[in-house]
């Protein structure tokens, strides 16, 4: 499918579940970029790209979910196992402020072992840092909740109360349960991650949307994930950003061939277009590599994520990528563009 | 396409009209990637469908010993030094033996200017590699060292070239050429030939039906303008000997070399040059996306912006890796299928001529 074809699809209005199957299946890759370009130009006319300067603290690596794709967890008791202590995070914390950082990615396994004031002594302490707090993915609340036998919206307000800020919008995987079942099976159904994100919206805090693909899912399913996620959308306008990560299969983990850069581009293209009420696609230089996240920002994106002072997930998989703020201002520059560092909600930091 | 010198070119190419120094300002400045892309991918699917060539190949550096001392370059050491090293044609002969290839199609073979080797080294080194494997291609030397070897002997480039290709010389690379730029030679590569010489040795080459390459080195301190008429020599020489057979675009590697600091380009910037060649080179059959330096990733995606080839498994790279290179240092033949088949291409096997190899039926 050439250019003028997709356009035209494009022009039947907003894109319904077999059109963008249609794009997403039949458009070239170049075709997809550019109508991605446009409708990012479109959304934010000027060349500028965003970043942020942030670092992901895991809280604990102590996870009983299981999760096929995971290189981090580990059990209790496991030599590297671990819970953080407090004079630990300060120190993560202090590093983060003096690197010009804003906030904290703070995420973590599910650690029956921790309880409320043990999660509550860490946010009070991040907050009286001075530190924006993104944290908890939808996983994690869920799991919270169910433990301590609260409902989604009273933890969410207690996790508010304590210092929570926004949530990042991780463990979403596929949003498909068929997918989810095979993948994921302890981390909770499609629907449940959508309702932490509706109460999270509705209590006013925003929140981000990931996409995990590149393992069992079918391209259908990667449309039905972006398409949960814009209905949400609709109804609450609380995603700030969207980010579609590609698998990085580690060596104990589901093995799947590792998406390559032109699967990569299609899939954040055909995400711009899709989420067309979404306000920010970002681009993965982790999973990417630097030059193919330069591509991406004319392929849809307009954000190329945080300069991950610290990382372990992804790292744990194999994968590490560090940059410093200078690097990253550098990379934006020679991909044609301005670049700004944000804070969570996006706004010049 | 919102950009207006971009346009101007697209509207040339339309009416088959070449594309001028101006023009090839316009590709390399344009904001609009994805759109420069498009006019690139339209002349390659002209030219090659949606084929994407490899060669079962084996690069052999022959020594790291060389008189250049080029700046931008991580691989030469003095004689003296500790790791320097010279392979002897019986030894270049048993590494490609040992080669995992099969059936092994071609040996790329370079290395630097070494004062102290003669005329009768490089054709025993010829000698063995063409003895050592029946029907292998051999691509030796490029026109810095066919310079550096035929001003020993005290002979012609001429002379030398016919010599070389008695010993069983069937291409020279394109390795060499840098940036076609006085200035820049002045500051970075004073020691090597200039242009005229470079593009002299590939003429001869093509008169004594020897076809070659061609490269340009990127990403470091030229112009664009430099960047363009570089691209306008290599037409020219191409239209009036017609021997080119793949143009290269090599991003600069910029680690353990005194330019460390430079970075080297970014990936829109190497798409962009790809791209830029693509149009401007419309009498190279072939225009390469060197896997070893643009990494596995973006050299897929370079075959959407005017790439066809993607060289080939290399087995064990040594240039590009002593600057720093990430990537694997050879990729096997299902890597490389498996690369251009998932960007999208379809995967054609070729021969050192860039001729397709059609299938051998399993026996």
């Amino acid at each position: 499918m050439n250019l003028r074809q997709a356009a035209r699809i494009l022009d039947q209005g907003r894109l319904d579940r077999q059109n963008a199957l249609r794009l997403y299946k039949e458009a070239d890759l170049l075709s997809l970029g550019q109508l991605a370009h446009a409708l990012r130009l479109r959304l934010h006319p000027k060349p500028i790209v965003t970043y942020s300067v942030d670092r992901n603290i895991n809280y604990t690596n102590v996870c009983v979910s299981g999760c096929a794709f995971c290189a981090f967890w580990r059990s209790r008791g496991e030599q590297e196992a671990y819970e953080l202590d407090l004079e630990t995070l300060r120190s993560k914390c202090q590093e983060t402020l003096d690197l010009g950082g804003t906030h904290v990615l703070y995420q973590g396994g599910l650690n029956p072992q921790l309880d409320f004031s043990w999660h509550e002594q860490r946010l009070r302490l991040m907050r009286r840092m001075g530190l924006w707090v993104h944290g908890f993915s939808p996983p994690e609340i869920l799991f919270m909740a169910e433990s301590w036998g609260l409902s989604i919206r009273d933890l969410l307000q207690r996790l508010v109360d304590a210092g929570l800020c926004s949530i990042p919008g991780g463990g979403a995987e596929i949003l498909v349960d068929r997918v989810r079942k095979k993948v994921s099976p302890a981390k909770g159904s499609s629907a449940k991650w959508l309702e932490v994100m509706r109460e999270a919206h509705l209590l006013g805090l925003r929140t981000t949307a990931t996409m995990m693909f590149g393992h069992i899912e079918t391209l259908e399913e990667r449309l039905e994930h972006m398409l949960e996620v814009r209905n949400l959308q609709d109804e609450t306008g609380g995603f700030t950003a969207f980010i579609p990560w590609p698998y990085q299969p580690g060596k104990n983990t589901l093995q799947a061939p590792k998406a390559g850069a032109v699967a990569y581009l299609r899939t954040l293209a055909v995400s711009r277009l899709v989420l067309d009420n979404i306000p920010h696609i970002q681009a993965s230089w982790v999973t990417q590599g630097p030059e193919v996240g330069q591509v991406a920002l004319h392929f849809g994106a307009d954000d190329l994520g945080s300069t991950m002072i610290e990382e372990n997930v992804v790292a744990s998989a194999g994968v590490s990528f560090r940059l410093c703020e200078k690097e990253m201002k550098e990379l934006i520059l020679r991909a044609g563009f301005q670049p700004r560092k944000r804070d969570v909600l996006y706004r010049p930091a | 396409m919102a950009d207006s010198g971009l346009k101007r070119v697209a509207k040339k190419l339309e009416q088959g009209l070449r594309l001028n120094l101006e023009d090839g300002l316009s590709c390399l400045g344009t904001p609009d990637l994805v759109g420069l892309g498009r006019l690139a991918l339209a002349k390659r699917k002209d030219m090659h469908g949606m084929k994407a060539s490899f060669i079962r190949n084996f690069h052999l550096n022959y020594t790291n010993v060389c008189a250049n001392q080029c700046t931008f370059c991580a691989f030469h050491r003095p004689q003296e030094a500790p790791d320097s090293f010279l392979i002897e044609p019986g030894e270049a002969a048993r590494r490609i033996l040992s080669s995992p290839v099969e059936p092994l199609r071609e040996v790329h073979v370079v290395g630097g200017c070494h004062p102290g080797l003669d005329l009768g080294y490089y054709l025993g080194l010829l000698k063995s590699l063409k003895q050592a494997r029946a029907g292998v291609n051999v691509k030796a030397f490029t026109a810095v060292e066919v310079d550096h070897m035929a001003a020993k002997a005290g002979i012609s480039a001429r002379e030398c070239l016919i010599e070389l290709k008695e010993a069983g010389l069937d291409a020279l690379p394109g390795g060499g050429a840098e940036v076609f730029s006085a200035r820049l030679r002045q500051l970075l590569f004073p020691r090597k030939p200039d242009a005229r010489r470079w593009l002299q040795i590939h003429g001869e080459a093509h008169s004594l039906g020897i076809p070659t390459n061609a490269t340009l080195l990127f990403g470091h301190l030229e112009t664009p303008q430099e960047l363009v008429e570089h691209l306008l020599r290599l037409r020219e020489q191409q239209d009036g000997t017609g021997g080119f057979q793949a143009f290269i675009p090599l991003p600069f590697q910029a680690r353990n070399t005194p330019l460390a600091h430079l970075g080297g380009p970014s990936g829109v910037e190497i798409l962009k040059v790809i791209a830029t060649s693509r149009l401007i080179l419309d009498n190279f059959p072939s225009i390469k996306a060197y896997w070893v330096m643009l990494g596995t990733r973006l050299s897929q995606v370079a075959l959407h912006f005017g790439a066809d080839d993607l060289e080939g498994t290399i087995v064990h790279e040594q240039i590009a890796h002593e600057a720093g290179a990430e990537t694997a240092r050879g990729l096997t033949v299902e890597q490389l299928r498996g690369l251009i088949e998932e960007a999208g291409f379809q995967a054609v096997e070729r021969d050192s001529f860039h001729r397709p190899l059609v299938e051998e039926q399993a026996s």
